[in-house]
């Protein structure tokens, strides 16, 4: 698997902002699972989002392209900031659908359209949604495929494939959109354990490339490895920040010594 | 791209189907069957069949057209009726549940004379519309049987597709939201074509009870294959032949459809199941 699409990554403007989120909230009824996050990744940051399962960090990805409505906060993509109505719905259903294709999420559980293959999985949103003449997506969902190892599978089913070989194809189909920021939520926590260092090796690669990545995972080590930084959710807030050497090698609050002693 | 794969599917499936017929026992059944239809050939009255040959042929194709029109419409229908039910809002998901319960709850004989003898009679007391370009059509019987089945599949299949969109996986139609689908195009591309995918079985068989259904629009003098047979028997006084007849063109048409809906379901393939 060679590094993908490296060609078209911008590497002037590094200081640019790829997406800041402000004091995030959410609250179903009366439970508040986000009790303020604020984050920021600049261009081609890897930012690993880890906690204890409750403590947000799922929640808080899907609220960045509004799968969750947030309660209150403010969201801003690439510079334009998401309107949102007093009680946190987006205001604009053009601008939130224009900016959630720029935002390419991959899923825990795949969510590959089943009743489409590979190809036409990856062409689906260049071509219905971006408009992107259908010969040229097809070339470049080939490449795509090809760079994930996926080339030979480009006409088969989702269901006939693995779980590795599923979530690649989903990481095919999120690059697609040449996404200004890639969401993963826990991209190998469905996976068999010899399945996960497929996807991980896809991701470290598009790491090395410099994509902006929002990464919600319990893989520790992967998170060490790829993430410029670390942030540490615990019950809605986050309770220690830094770079990735920092919150491993030292870890300041006892609540993140302890959730490194229980993961390992 | 699906095509290579079903039709390799199909080749595979009919090869299997004729080294099937061929074991001993299917070839003893053949045989028995074979001997059934000689007899009856032989020892009934067919005399009968040229004199309504010409009007079994209108009749049967007044049959599978009635069958057509009311199931496609019927579905379009349909449709809607099980999008409102699954998510619409109240005052679209009531309206759409009182209907289908309505129609599920009364006999189909009762909902095609409600509408001839009522609508039908209803019509022509009002002057503008015997007056309008609709009349000499509803002056008629076949638009009022055309109405009332496709109302009656509406209301079934509006029920399946309620099932079917709601048991459409949730994380399908999330991935198109994530990715910034517009709600039209994920309902086209996603949403629609996964919930037929799922009740293509259960369409098929209702399609098969909307075929024996059509008898009943004889009621209202529309002459279809059924009508016919009992011209038949009113006419020369023989019962059981024009009935055997007319079994053997419903279970024509039957296969017909089961084995168009076994094209259709190996269209769709994507299961792992599906081989």
């Amino acid at each position: 698997m060679a590094e993908l699409g490296a060609e078209e990554i911008d590497t002037q403007n590094a200081d640019e902002e790829a997406i800041r989120v402000t004091d995030l909230r959410k609250s179903f009824g009366t439970l508040e699972v986000l009790k303020g996050v604020s984050l920021t990744a600049h261009k081609g940051d890897v930012v690993a989002i880890i906690g204890g399962s409750g403590s947000g960090k799922s929640t808080f990805l899907r609220c960045v392209n509004f799968l969750e409505t947030p309660s209150a906060g403010q969201i801003i993509v690439g510079g334009e900031e998401i309107k949102m109505r007093p009680d946190g719905s987006p205001a604009d259903r053009r601008q939130i659908e224009r900016i959630r294709t720029q935002l390419g999420m991959v899923f825990q559980a795949f969510n590959l359209w089943t009743h489409r293959t590979l190809l036409e999985n990856v062409i689906e949103v260049p071509v219905h949604v971006l408009k992107v003449p259908r010969a040229q997506a097809i070339k470049r969902a080939e490449e795509l495929l090809d760079r994930v190892g996926l080339g030979d599978k480009a006409d088969v089913f989702p269901s006939f494939l693995s779980g590795g070989q599923q979530q690649r194809a989903a990481i095919a189909r999120a690059l697609a959109v040449d996404p200004r920021v890639m969401l993963f939520d826990e991209p190998t926590s469905a996976l068999d354990p010899e399945l996960v260092g497929e996807v991980l090796t896809v991701i470290r690669d598009l790491a090395a490339e410099g994509r902006t990545m929002l990464l919600v995972t319990h893989e520790m080590k992967f998170a060490r490895e790829v993430a410029n930084h670390v942030v540490y959710l615990f019950e809605g807030r986050i309770e220690e920040q830094g770079p990735p050497a920092e919150v491993f090698g030292n870890p300041k609050s006892a609540r993140l010594k302890q959730f490194l002693k229980t993961v390992g | 791209m699906g095509t290579s794969w079903s039709a390799f599917a199909q080749g595979e499936k009919l090869m299997f189907d004729l080294r099937d017929l061929m074991k001993p026992h299917r070839i003893v059944l053949m045989l028995i069957f074979a001997a059934i239809v000689v007899w009856c050939a032989y020892t009934l009255r067919w005399d009968w069949i040229p004199t309504y040959a010409p009007l079994a042929i209108e009749g049967l194709w007044r049959t599978i057209w009635i069958l057509i029109v009311t199931t496609v419409l019927g579905f379009f229908l349909a449709i809607p009726l099980g999008l409102a039910q699954a998510i619409g809002p109240w005052y679209l998901a009531a309206p759409a549940k009182v209907f289908c319960t309505i129609i599920r709850g009364t006999p189909l004989l009762l909902q095609i004379w409600l509408l001839y003898y009522g609508l039908g009679s209803l019509f022509p007391q009002i002057p503008w519309i015997r007056s309008s370009e609709l009349w000499p059509y509803l002056r008629q019987a076949w638009p009022y049987a055309v109405l009332a089945l496709t109302l009656s599949y509406a209301g079934y299949e509006g029920e399946v597709m309620r099932g079917a969109f709601s048991g459409v996986n949730k994380g399908q139609l999330e991935a198109a939201n994530a990715f910034g689908m517009p709600r039209l195009t994920m309902f086209r591309r996603i949403w629609l074509p996964q919930a037929i995918r799922n009740v293509l079985p259960t369409l098929g068989g209702e399609t098969i009870l909307q075929l024996k259904a059509t008898p009943l629009v004889a009621t209202i003098t529309v002459v279809e294959i059924y009508s016919v047979s009992s011209r038949v028997r009113a006419d020369t006084f023989i019962v059981y032949e024009p009935l055997l007849l007319l079994a053997v063109f419903y279970m024509m048409i039957a296969g017909v459809i089961t084995l168009l809906f076994r094209r259709f379901e190996q269209q769709v393939p994507g299961r792992a199941t599906g081989k």
